[in-house]
């Protein structure tokens, strides 16, 4: 029996990896959840914004490398995300302006919005392929390691390692900063305010004399600032791939619509539901139970739920059975 | 300009591109006959697929963009029913791998009937719980020893359990069958859209978009994954075919000497022979599915269902059971969507489940844009590139060019034609 191990081989291979991953996917499925509440419909887009912003930042963390600036320990794509948030933004607006606001004046059903919106997916998809490639970039620099396996084992003592990457730690750092900002926001702030009187009820809003063309362009500011960010942080984490985020649109999709489609505080509990049941059902406990288990008793099989293949299906499985038995997601989110 | 004028006009002009495309060289065509038959075989099974697409997005409103998933079982199908038997897979460990998915199918229902027949409370959860984690175990136990047996055989080649086939080593000779698995993909197709429908139907709108996404997925997951059943992403390949090879046809005296009577080398005419093979056996099919669905639209079925589309509300007060309707639209049209991908795996000949994307073929079908896909990525190409060698760099970027091409397309049709190229009546 030995539980300070397994509870550091549970950290270092669970927790701290599922921490990261489920604040970027609830900075992504805040931006989902934020179009859901305010514009009325799924944005199938959205990954794609990402990895537009993505690809915006690192172009100009190439800039900045060219002309000599770094951040220090700190990865310089730090220093290049407002300009590509305001990249971002120009490009959501445009969209939004030559799109999207026609089906708005035209009060088009959802669905259509849907496919319009997955109309948008593939041409960002293009632009992006077409900016920077379909190769994976890693453009993470500055210091690695928060604390890497080697100090921590020299610290404790202890057989198992822990290692907390920057980016890691990084993501961690700035979500906190995006969401108390947002949040800040959406209650103080009067333009926050009349955003959520919108999401609650649209008629009463405009006849309140708020300016629904206004609150739009807003959210689809916040929403360019969340999704540079959170394709960012899971760039830094991880790389960037332009198919990568294709396909992180699943499971951010899965966190907003398991918190509830609408509801702010759900997506952020959703992202996090996903990322650690994805990380949990497909880690191998072999260790862990080893550690815990009396001598001798150490499995011989690897003791893995599902193999790491099946991610994107464990985040589906998820949202269907939360979808069967509570379909406005866990937090209380709007029905459809 | 009337509407039949306009959609003959539309069938004229795309007849013409194919025409083009195999007569001249001329700006984007290609001037080869083979190329244009390939483009028109591939246009009938998109054909197919957009009639099963159609009866679920227009005809019940279900707003399903899971196709690929019944696409690929189709496939999937063409190796059940096609490929020869592995030598030893079923005594290695295909039995015990069909016990254990019966021991999971099992504990589901099991699990479906404590929910529904116990009443409400923690009882009936923990109860649940238990028995879905001690038949996943259950499941587990079983199915791993006889999928380490099955793929143990001979990995690099086959490493999976095999079809039907009973041919052996001269499996090709059965090409036949792989017409008999179509319809089999459709049942497949049409069993997996039962259970999926079951769960799934319920949910409207955005929801089911978003579930029939996920549920590809996971099929498309599996189907990667499980090298028991297709080989995963070591493809299958060389399925036997329907019609004849190419090389069978180049040394048969008969044929050589009937190509020659009517002056033609018969290399080139044993590869249009089969291609014209294929279109006729798709045409058949697609004329079959067309007159069926022209039979059921006109039958008092057709119209509780089109009385069902136009007011939901009004077809359940005159006591229609709107949602075992749709659940009965869905099916068959992922049953078509099988048939369909049942003999495209058939055309190419090969299982490939690491290329098939959900999303973006939903789209590639429903807006049709294939054919004209390729020539308006050509033109845009061809349009950029003065001379060789920026053609060569650029090859790149036509794949992304025909994404932000697809794109585009879709976006300008529901704007300016939100009903479709050629509008209901």
């Amino acid at each position: 029996m030995d539980f300070i191990n397994a509870f550091v081989a549970l950290a270092n291979y669970v927790i701290v990896p599922g921490l990261a991953y489920g604040a970027q996917l609830a900075l992504g499925a805040l931006g989902v959840t934020l179009i859901y509440g305010i514009l009325r419909f799924s944005n199938f887009a959205h990954g794609d914004t990402m990895a537009f912003g993505t690809a915006m930042t690192i172009l100009i963390t190439n800039g900045l490398l060219a002309l000599g600036i770094t951040f220090g320990p700190l990865p310089t794509a730090l220093l290049a995300l407002p300009f590509a948030i305001m990249l971002t933004c120009v490009l959501v607006l445009v969209t939004d302006r030559v799109v999207y606001r026609f089906y708005r004046e035209q009060k088009a059903a959802p669905v259509i919005l849907v496919i319009v919106s997955m109309g948008v997916m593939f041409i960002m998809n293009g632009i992006v392929r077409f900016i920077i490639g379909v190769r994976d970039i890693n453009f993470a620099d500055g210091e690695r390691f928060i604390m890497s396996v080697k100090t921590f084992k020299e610290m404790t003592g202890l057989e198992e390692g822990l290692a907390i990457k920057t980016t890691q730690g990084i993501t961690v750092v700035v979500a906190m900063i995006a969401v108390a900002l947002l949040f800040w926001f959406l209650n103080k702030t009067r333009t926050g305010k009349s955003m959520r009187a919108f999401s609650d009820n649209e008629d009463l809003a405009l006849l309140s004399g708020i300016n629904p063309e206004k609150v739009v362009m807003v959210t689809w500011m916040i929403v360019a600032a969340l999704a540079t960010t959170a394709g960012v942080l899971y760039g830094l984490d991880k790389s960037f791939k332009a198919f990568t985020y294709f396909q992180l649109l699943l499971p951010i999709f899965a966190s907003a619509v398991v918190g509830g489609l609408g509801n702010p505080l759900g997506a952020i509990g959703g992202g996090f539901v996903i990322a650690f049941s994805e990380v949990t059902i497909t880690y191998a406990f072999k260790k862990v139970i080893g550690y815990m288990a009396p001598n001798g008793w150490e499995p011989d099989s690897l003791v893995q739920l599902l193999s790491t293949d099946y991610k994107f299906a464990v985040s589906f499985v998820i949202l269907i059975i939360v979808l069967l038995f509570k379909p406005t997601g866990l937090f209380k989110g709007q029905s459809v | 300009m009337t509407l039949t004028m306009r959609n003959t006009l539309l069938v004229a002009f795309v007849a013409m591109l194919y025409i083009l495309e195999g007569s001249t060289t001329f700006w984007i065509f290609s001037g080869s006959w083979d190329s244009a038959l390939k483009m028109v075989c591939f246009a009938l099974i998109g054909a197919i697929m957009s009639l099963g697409v159609n009866l679920q997005w227009g005809f019940a409103g279900l707003f399903n963009i899971g196709i690929m998933g019944f696409v690929a079982l189709g496939g999937l199908a063409t190796v059940l029913v096609s490929m020869p038997t592995t030598p030893g897979a079923w005594s290695e460990g295909g039995w015990q791998i069909l016990i254990s998915l019966i021991l999971g199918a099992v504990t589901i229902v099991g699990a479906i009937f404590t929910y529904r027949w116990l009443p409400k409370g923690r009882m009936r959860n923990v109860l649940m719980v238990v028995l879905l984690i001690l038949g996943f175990m259950a499941f587990r136990a079983v199915f791993d020893g006889g999928v380490a047996g099955v793929e143990a055989i001979n990995p690099a080649a086959t490493g999976y359990l095999g079809g039907l086939n009973w041919g052996g080593v001269n499996y090709k000779d059965l090409g036949w069958l792989t017409v008999v698995a179509w319809p089999v993909g459709g049942l497949l197709a049409a069993g997996a859209a039962w259970v999926i429908g079951k769960t799934a139907l319920g949910l409207r709108s955005d929801y089911l978009a978003i579930a029939t996404l996920g549920i590809a997925e996971i099929i498309i997951a599996v189907m990667k994954n499980e090298d028991w059943l297709g080989r995963g992403v070591k493809n299958v390949v060389g399925l036997p075919r329907p019609v004849p090879y190419e090389a069978d046809l180049q040394v048969d005296p008969s044929f050589i000497e009937r190509a020659a009577s009517l002056g033609l080398d018969p290399v080139t005419v044993s590869t249009l022979y089969t291609k014209v093979g294929y279109v006729v056996l798709f045409t058949i099919v697609l004329l079959i599915l067309l007159w069926l669905a022209e039979r059921a639209l006109k039958s008092p079925w057709g119209r509780m269902m089109r009385a069902i589309r136009d007011n939901e509300v009004a077809a359940e007060a005159m006591g229609k059971n709107v949602t075992a309707r749709h659940l009965q639209i869905f099916i068959l049209g992922s049953a078509i969507c099988g048939i369909a991908g049942a003999m495209m795996t058939t055309l190419d000949g090969q299982l490939t489940p690491g290329t098939y994307q959900p999303l973006r073929f939903t789209f590639l079908i429903w807006v049709m844009v294939e054919p004209l896909g390729h020539w308006i990525a050509e033109i845009t190409t061809s349009g950029l590139s003065p001379d060789n060698w920026f053609r060569i760099s650029m090859q790149d970027a036509a794949a992304h060019f025909r994404l932000f091409t697809m794109g585009l397309v879709l976006l300008i049709v529901l704007r300016f034609s939100p009903r479709g190229l050629m509008p209901e009546r």
